[in-house]
């Protein structure tokens, strides 16, 4: 193969003109003749017995074609919707159909739908069902949910316990006999919602007489919506195409299995037109998962020189009214709560349990930003408790280079990584000596800056699939097709299915470095079940280990094949032949060499490639790797809370980031910014606020408060390249990355500002009120 | 009780009987047919929803399109010449300003509002005049780049370069 | 999110909107830039089954000076506040209150006459136009007349307005020369509405102050004065120590409520 000339290209994204000229086409832009529209009517209670639903006025109401409860519609569901094991077997939950019947679970939950000729009109209808409720006093506290007399939300459960399992090794007893030091702290990782700027949006048009369901969704998942469909609503799969269209945004709020779609699809069967529907913020903040929303207890174990002994997290996870498709993959925060660190016992629990709120589900990072805020937030708790310094803490316990590939105590193998590179090169270039001299006399001028780190590592590109069946009850691999055609430009299918990623153009970078065809001729099509086989796509930071290096492989199968044609042409041996830059040729005969466009040409005359041998040049990759990929890196942030007011700015924001092989290191660091962006979210912003009614206060983008322009600063980014030993183009994973780290690395820095104030922790959101209230708690008089 | 609404968009008129009560936006995207401008939030906080109003940056999902009866409005489609970008948007291109772009236009338009009234703004300026928009993808580093770029190229005295067409 | 179904006008004249509101009763509603009516009706909160556009008459959008007072038209912008150079001057208060509301494009359409008649005790110009002592000119089917603005704010989104009344002008009594107003607003986001806010306007003669007006957003259900302080305050020299005394009072005769944002401390 020629030296790679497109991997490592920053070239500027395919996608971006049909965006920046308002011409791409989301859910809603799709044109449709004859449509209806749909309007979910949602229940207004968190918990509540349904009396009855009067829908009489509503049909009559001007251009309503139908009206449907849930009563109507549950003879047509042949199975509930999806859940998966992710980490917990034995976990218990109830059967969730997409409309509620006689219960509804939380403020948000379908309870009927309007047809109507227009939004205008349905939503009007809408208020012209009448539903009488038997409230029901609502279940909203995770640790009083599973009190022997709290209200049960799941009578077929008996309880609101879903599971508590144990995930342990080690001697954690003899860890702590062992301890100088030991802490216990209570960690809260605050209910968010994801908001993508696109919500949610169905457009389903179900033809009557051919049986044929086509779906338009805003989904990171066509391949599993196109299985669902045909099995909840018992449609021959071969008859349902589902496509993902432009996708405003995910973060891994549209990776699961939504009410909406079947409804969608459903309505449009009913009443045999297309129909559509568009999710409105006021019901995205409810309809749509939210994540994390968990407490976290941790005791510590360690030794006085700094040294990690073990640690028992225990993960309080909130799971919502139901237990969503991928809800309990939050779990996984206990796996790899481990993080970069070497330490003898582990002894890790967690509880989920059932609320009258919104599901969680997977929400950036799903798991890892929860254990990479608990292992650093550990870090530095160690620090304080030991007075080292929060560095030497982390380099104390690193795993090593040389213990790569590391298995943690749970039984997971690291896959590359020297921990101490990414951070040595981000404290360099926040000049952490200097910091800490300034810090200090800006104390004594009563400003407070603070400083702070993680060295995060997170298990991403979920893959293999033996593996991954086993934890998630899911087998996931990369999916590619390379198709060649007859004047040899090219298709590549891809089974990811992205919504801002930029795989069109990395994809095709891929393969041009293979193939050495342009990238202007190599097409990347994507979420469109129609098209290519089943893919599995795009959430845990996976796309381009699995189906990017699928990618690889399909062409050079392709490379494989081309050069078996160029020999016959040649009539030379196979062996004697060169591939490079798009050509063939006999070894040390450059000159006269054939392109991959007259192969190409060659390959659809089946009489001019050998006999025996398939026309065409096409090849496909199911792509099993042989572990996860590892990302890691050192993230620093510099802040100063305002003492009169505590509001906290961010000064610096440093990260050093080690993804493997940087197909196009702009996207990378693109999936930096918005990740690390999403994560100063949490940790300065966003929180979803219940009331005691479980009615959700922070219920529209006026009160639940996503970084805005003015309140993040500009991001200095650096890399080192670690490939991965697991896949041929050595890539790990970014997507997650930023928000992983950068939620700990904020709040660290906070509580290291208000170290003169002998504050420990300070809890998500860290608002300017709680804040002020940790500077003055004691009249101020430690200032 | 419908009313007449006449406008002109992007240079095109437009003239429809419209229930008082639709918005703005959605007459830009169900009648006129461009789908570029989006709605993001509903509640005036997103501006995924922001044109040009007579020459002022508006949300469109915060007015009635009687309110605009007779007005001019620009969106996002009448920003490129043909296939050359407007330097803002060939910005965006170039700096990676958006990833899953569905913010995009909105944040173009009040880039643009923005660069008229501050030709020669600060990363400060830059960062203020933008607060009206959500962007849940960028981090708005690039974001802030590609103004800072589009300024460059807009200043009254640079040169003339030719932007790149669409290939 | 669409408003309920409503009918509409858009009269060309004052005395026109006036009769369409006379006409029309309780169930009518003036509109004006639309960023506080429009989403509340977006939220089905505001349901008017009519509304009176007075966008179109031509001549209340207006900044002049004329004999020792300023006078605002009830339609100019906040962006049109901001970017006023007799404003600037004058009345700084005003312009740095403007500049601080919502964001670009809520200033390009909101008006002071709509954030006055909204009277929301979050609202940044209400606090300004209190401590200012404003006077507001009303239309209504009787002889216009004068509410000063002590009395203009009745609670929360209540103001002294009768439903068939329009707020016209607002006036404001030029200070003196070397007179100074700032508003010092805290909020979580930079575009959001305050948190608490302060809007003060201070005239000097010599060290000492002579007179001040100190009001105070987003402390009760309608702006209020911080009459504690300016006591406190008046004659004195300002230095550090007199203003952080006077600063202990800000609280006295204050109700703030508990929200998502902030405690009443
Ligand atoms: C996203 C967003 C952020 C905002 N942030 C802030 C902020 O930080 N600070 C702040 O102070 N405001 C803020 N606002 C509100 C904004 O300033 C509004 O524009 C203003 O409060 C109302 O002015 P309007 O012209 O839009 O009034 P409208 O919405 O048209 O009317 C408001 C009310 O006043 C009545 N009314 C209007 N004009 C008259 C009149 N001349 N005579 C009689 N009645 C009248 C209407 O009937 C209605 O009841 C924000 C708004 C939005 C959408
Ligand atoms: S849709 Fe208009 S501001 Fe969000
Ligand atoms: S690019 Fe996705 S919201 Fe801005």
């Amino acid at each position: 193969m020629a030296v790679s000339q497109m991997i490592g290209a920053s070239i500027k994204r395919r996608e971006d003109p049909r965006l920046v000229t308002g011409t791409g086409s989301y859910v809603d832009d799709i044109p449709q003749t004859a449509v209806v529209h749909m309007h979910v009517v949602r229940s207004t209670e968190a918990h509540a017995r349904i009396l009855s639903i009067e829908t009489g006025r509503a049909r009559e109401a001007d251009g309503v074609l139908a009206v449907f409860t849930g009563k109507d519609l549950k003879s047509e569901f042949n199975a509930p919707l999806p859940v998966t094991v992710c980490f917990v077997p034995d976990k218990k939950y109830p059967n969730h159909y997409p409309i509620a019947v006689d219960k509804v679970l939380y403020a948000g939950e379908p309870v009927a739908i309007v047809l109507a000729t227009s939004r205008a009109a349905a939503e009007d209808a809408g208020e012209r069902i009448d539903i009488r409720y038997e409230s029901l006093s609502p279940v909203l506290d995770i640790e009083k949910a599973i009190e022997k007399d709290a209200p049960v939300l799941h009578e077929e459960i008996g309880s609101n316990l879903s599971f508590d399992v144990k995930f342990a090794s080690g001697d954690i007893e003899a860890a702590f006999r062992e301890a100088d030091v030991k802490i216990k702290q209570r960690l809260i990782q605050q209910r968010l919602i994801p908001v993508a700027v696109e919500g949610r949006g169905v457009l389903a048009d179900y033809k009557p007489f051919t049986n044929k369901l086509t779906v338009y969704t805003s989904t990171q998942i066509p391949h599993f919506v196109k299985v669902w469909l045909a099995v909840i609503l018992g449609i021959s799969e071969s008859n349902v195409r589902v496509v993902a269209p432009e996708v405003g945004g995910g973060f891994g709020s549209k990776i699961r299995v939504y009410p909406e779609e079947i409804l969608t699809a459903l309505a449009s069967r009913r009443i045999g037109r297309p129909v559509k529907w568009i999710e409105d913020r006021n019901e995205n903040v409810k309809a749509t998962h939210h994540g994390r929303s968990q407490i976290w207890d941790v005791e510590i174990a360690a030794k006085k020189d700094g040294t990690l002994l073990g640690i028992r997290p225990t993960q309080w996870l909130d799971l919502g009214a139901y237990c969503s498709q991928f809800g309990t993959f939050q779990v996984l925060g206990v796996l790899v709560a481990q993080g970069a660190y070497k330490m003898k016992a582990f002894d890790g629990r967690s509880v989920g349990v059932f609320t009258n709120r919104t599901p969680t589900d997977a929400y950036r990072g799903a798991g890892r930003p929860e254990a990479t805020y608990l292992i650093e937030r550990v870090m530095d708790l160690i620090a304080r408790e030991t007075g080292l310094d929060p560095v030497e803490v982390r380099r104390k316990n690193f795993v090593r280079a040389e213990d790569q590939p590391f298995t943690t105590l749970l039984g997971l193998t690291y896959d590359s990584g020297d921990y101490t590179i990414t951070l040595d090169k981000a404290l360099e270039m926040v000049d952490y000596k200097g910091f800490r001299k300034e810090q200090a006399e800006k104390r004594k001028q009563g400003k407070y800056l603070g400083i702070g780190l993680a060295t995060y590592i997170e298990i991403c590109g979920l893959g293999p699939a033996a593996a991954t069946q086993a934890a998630t009850g899911v087998s996931l691999w990369g999916m590619s097709v390379v198709n060649l055609h007859f004047t040899g430009k090219a298709t590549v299918i891809i089974g990811s299915s992205p919504h801002g990623q930029g795989h069109e153009t990395t994809y095709a970078q891929v393969a041009s470095d293979v193939l050495g065809i342009p990238v202007e001729d190599i097409d990347v099509v994507h979420g469109d079940t129609a098209i290519g086989p089943m893919g599995m796509n795009t959430y845990g930071s996976r796309s381009t280990a699995l189906d990017g290096n699928a990618v690889h492989l399909s062409a050079m199968k392709v490379q494989e094949k081309a050069k078996k044609i160029a020999a016959h042409l040649l009539e030379a041996a196979e062996a004697d032949v060169v591939y490079e830059n798009g050509k063939a040729f006999v070894k040390g005969t450059p000159s006269k060499s054939i392109t991959i466009q007259e192969i190409a040409m060659a390959a659809f005359q089946t009489n001019r490639i050998p006999k025996g041998m398939e026309g065409g040049l096409e090849a496909t990759t199911f792509f099993d790797p042989s572990n996860f990929v590892w990302p890691f890196g050192a993230h620093i942030a510099v802040v100063e809370v305002d003492a009169d007011t505590g509001a906290t700015k961010i000064l610096r924001y440093v990260a050093v980031d080690d993804c493997g092989t940087r197909i196009n290191p702009m996207v990378v660091d693109g999936q930096l910014h918005g990740g690390i962006a999403q994560g100063i979210g949490q940790a300065l912003f966003e929180e979803a606020v219940y009331d005691e009614a479980g009615q959700l206060r922070s219920g529209s983008l006026t009160d639940y408060l996503i970084p805005a322009a003015p309140d993040v600063p500009s991001f200095e980014l650096a890399a080192t390249v670690t490939p991965s030993p697991v896949n041929p183009l050595g890539t790990k994973g970014i997507g997650e990355a930023g928000t992983i780290a950068s939620s700990v690395t904020v709040i660290n820095a906070i509580v290291d500002a208000l170290a003169p104030f002998g504050v420990k922790d300070v809890i998500m959101p860290a608002t300017p009120d709680k804040i002020w209230h940790l500077m003055h708690r004691n009249g101020g008089s430690n200032r | 009780m419908r009313r007449r609404v006449a406008v002109t968009i992007n240079g095109a008129k437009y003239e429809h009987e419209v229930e008082p009560r639709l918005l703005l936006v959605h007459y830009i995207r169900e009648l006129a047919g461009l789908t570029g401008t989006h709605v993001g939030c509903d509640t005036s906080n997103c501006g995924a929803c922001t044109v040009d109003v007579n020459g002022h940056s508006v949300k469109s999902c915060t007015m009635f399109a009687v309110q605009a009866d007779g007005a001019e409005i620009m969106t996002i489609e009448g920003l490129a010449k043909g296939t050359t970008l407007h330097p803002i948007q060939q910005a965006f291109w170039d700096e990676h300003g958006l990833q899953c772009g569905f913010c995009t236009p909105g944040m173009i338009m009040a880039a643009k509002q923005l660069l008229e009234r501050n030709p020669n703004p600060t990363e400060r300026e830059i960062r203020l005049g933008l607060e009206g928009n959500l962007c849940r993808c960028t981090g708005y580093h690039n974001i802030v780049k590609a103004i800072q770029a589009a300024a460059k190229v807009m200043a009254p005295g640079a040169e003339a370069k030719t932007p790149a067409s669409v290939s | 999110m669409i408003p309920a179904a409503f009918d509409y006008v858009a009269p060309r004249t004052l005395p026109e909107a006036v009769a369409e509101l006379v006409q029309r009763g309780q169930e009518a509603k003036v509109l004006a830039g639309g960023h506080s009516l429009i989403p509340l009706m977006k939220l089905r909160l505001s349901t008017p089954s009519f509304l009176v556009d007075i966008g179109r008459i031509n001549n209340l959008n207006y900044i002049r000076e004329e004999d020792g007072h300023i006078a605002i038209g009830a339609l100019t912008t906040h962006h049109d506040i901001q970017l006023s150079e007799l404003i600037r001057r004058k009345l700084p208060l005003l312009s740095s209150a403007a500049s601080q509301i919502g964001d670009p494009q809520v200033r390009n359409r909101g008006t002071i006459g709509g954030a006055a008649a909204h009277a929301d005790p979050f609202g940044d110009f209400p606090t300004c136009l209190l401590a200012l002592e404003a006077d507001f000119i009303i239309a209504g089917p009787r002889e216009e007349r004068t509410i000063p603005a002590r009395d203009f704010f009745v609670d929360t989104f209540t103001s002294a307005l009768e439903p068939n009344e329009i707020l016209r002008e607002i006036r404001l009594v030029t200070p003196p020369e070397g007179s100074k107003g700032t508003y010092l607003k805290f909020s979580r986001r930079s575009q959001d509405w305050a948190i608490v806010a302060v809007a003060a306007q201070v005239s000097l003669s010599g060290h000492e102050v002579k007179n001040v007006a100190i009001g105070l957003t987003g402390m009760g259900s309608t702006p209020l004065r911080a009459r504690a302080v300016e006591q406190a305050l008046r004659g004195k020299a300002g230095h550090d120590d007199e203003i952080r005394a006077a600063a202990e009072k800000a609280a006295e005769g204050t109700n703030p409520q508990q929200d998502l944002n902030g405690s009443p401390d």
